[in-house]
């Protein structure tokens, strides 16, 4: 049997097209490094801190928050356990809005940026206030200067 | 959940074994074990329970209901079969089906009991729900966590005060003003009363108790001998709805 040049002309044409299309995600984004987002830690309530701690080590934090916030959801609403002890002694009430919002008032500028670059979608926002209440970012900051005036 | 160290269930362990063999030395020591264990993990012992005075409860007052409702984030949709009610009034012969004749005074048929969730000590919503969304802590509380709640509405089948509700949609936008010290629910998750613990956690009674100007709502401790909660329930006929079911509700009603 004798191939004819244009079927093979054919196979070529459609295994590049589809070679193409299975590479999208290399040839669209991946081959180009895209910049690291910007966190901003800019806002009035942390700049008003004397010591710019988190309530753990910021390594901790930028890896495995999620773990932490988990560990806060079951023991506040399961366990009715809802003061948090920092491995520095410091206390935080275990909540989102009222001890992480606090101070990082700004949702968009430091969750989702690094959540859009990560390709996370975490779900805490259909139902958790994206601000914390003005009374809320006067407790905690109180609280903690009561805390580190307190010997820590 | 319990939290216990493994001294301590060794402890347990060995005391059960021993009480395997001499039964009833075995009973008394492993009392004092529970206790033992009861003490290091429940710090407070409290139940909870709501009481209502009907009779000091005004017609067409809605303070206790807009309350729990403002602080809640409960949605107001006005579609029949969508409402979503954390606590409700209604007509004395809803409320209390069985208990009504045909002479019972006119003011009593025109009275609107509060009704809410009954925190039951036995609440087939809990024995129902399969993802444990619904719990009962130590203190009587019928507690939801929404994270897990999976919407099959097992519980609303199974409650028989009609006391949940089911979003059908996402209830934000039929929301006034968000509370932002209290999540929102999202569509998709079964919701109710729960008996603020969010305010007692912090010392503060439930908000309904707090709003009521007519002190017709008397919230308490059960198990403290001399809270104002006991002492009306020991010097009154309260009653409660549908007994008679074995659910043993803790919100009690009198007047």
């Amino acid at each position: 049997m004798k191939i004819k040049p244009g079927t093979i002309m054919g196979v070529c044409t459609g295994l590049a097209v589809f070679i193409l299309i299975a590479a999208f995600p290399f040839w669209y984004g991946g081959l180009k490094p895209k910049a690291a987002p910007d966190i901003d830690l800019n806002t009035p309530e942390i700049n008003a801190l004397t010591e710019k701690q988190c309530v753990t080590s910021t390594e901790y934090m930028k890896t495995e928050h999620m773990k932490l916030l988990n560990q806060w959801r079951n023991d506040v609403v399961r366990n009715g356990s809802r003061t948090y002890i920092a491995p520095d002694g410091r206390q935080f009430d275990k909540s989102l809005t009222r001890t992480c919002l606090a101070c990082h008032s700004n949702k968009e500028q430091f969750c989702t940026r690094c959540h859009n670059y990560s390709g996370a979608n975490p779900r805490c926002w259909d139902c958790h206030s994206e601000t914390a209440s003005a009374a809320a970012r006067k407790a905690i900051i109180l609280k903690e200067k009561v805390n580190l005036h307190g010997g820590h | 959940m319990v939290d216990i160290n493994r001294r301590l269930l060794l402890k347990a362990a060995g005391i059960s074994a021993f009480g395997t063999i001499f039964p009833s030395v075995g009973y008394l020591i492993s009392a004092h074990a529970q206790e033992v264990i009861s003490k290091n993990t429940a710090p407070s012992a409290k139940r909870w329970a709501m009481l209502m005075d009907i009779s000091k409860c005004p017609a067409g007052c809605r303070d206790c209901i807009d309350a729990c409702h403002g602080i809640h984030n409960v949605p107001l949709i006005n579609e029949p079969g969508q409402e979503i009610r954390w606590i409700q009034k209604v007509p004395f012969s809803n409320a209390f089906p069985s208990q009504e004749n045909p002479y019972s005074d006119i003011s009593l048929k025109k009275r609107e009991p509060v009704i809410m969730c009954n925190h039951c000590s036995n609440p087939p919503c809990v024995r129902v729900c399969p993802t444990q969304a619904t719990f009962k802590r130590k203190d009587g509380i019928v507690m939801m966590d929404y994270h897990r709640c999976i919407g099959c509405r097992f519980c609303i089948a199974a409650c028989p005060y009609g006391a949940r509700s089911m979003n059908f949609r996402n209830p934000r936008p039929y929301i006034g003003s968000i509370n932002p010290d209290f999540p929102t629910r999202t569509k998709g998750v079964v919701e109710k009363c729960n008996f603020c613990e969010e305010r007692l956690a912090v010392g503060l009674p439930p908000a309904c108790v707090a709003a009521c100007r007519h002190k017709a709502l008397i919230f308490g401790d059960l198990l403290a001998g001399e809270s104002e909660i006991r002492t009306i329930l020991r010097n009154n006929n309260a009653f409660r709805r549908r007994p008679e079911l074995g659910t043993e509700p803790h919100v009690f009603y009198t007047g």
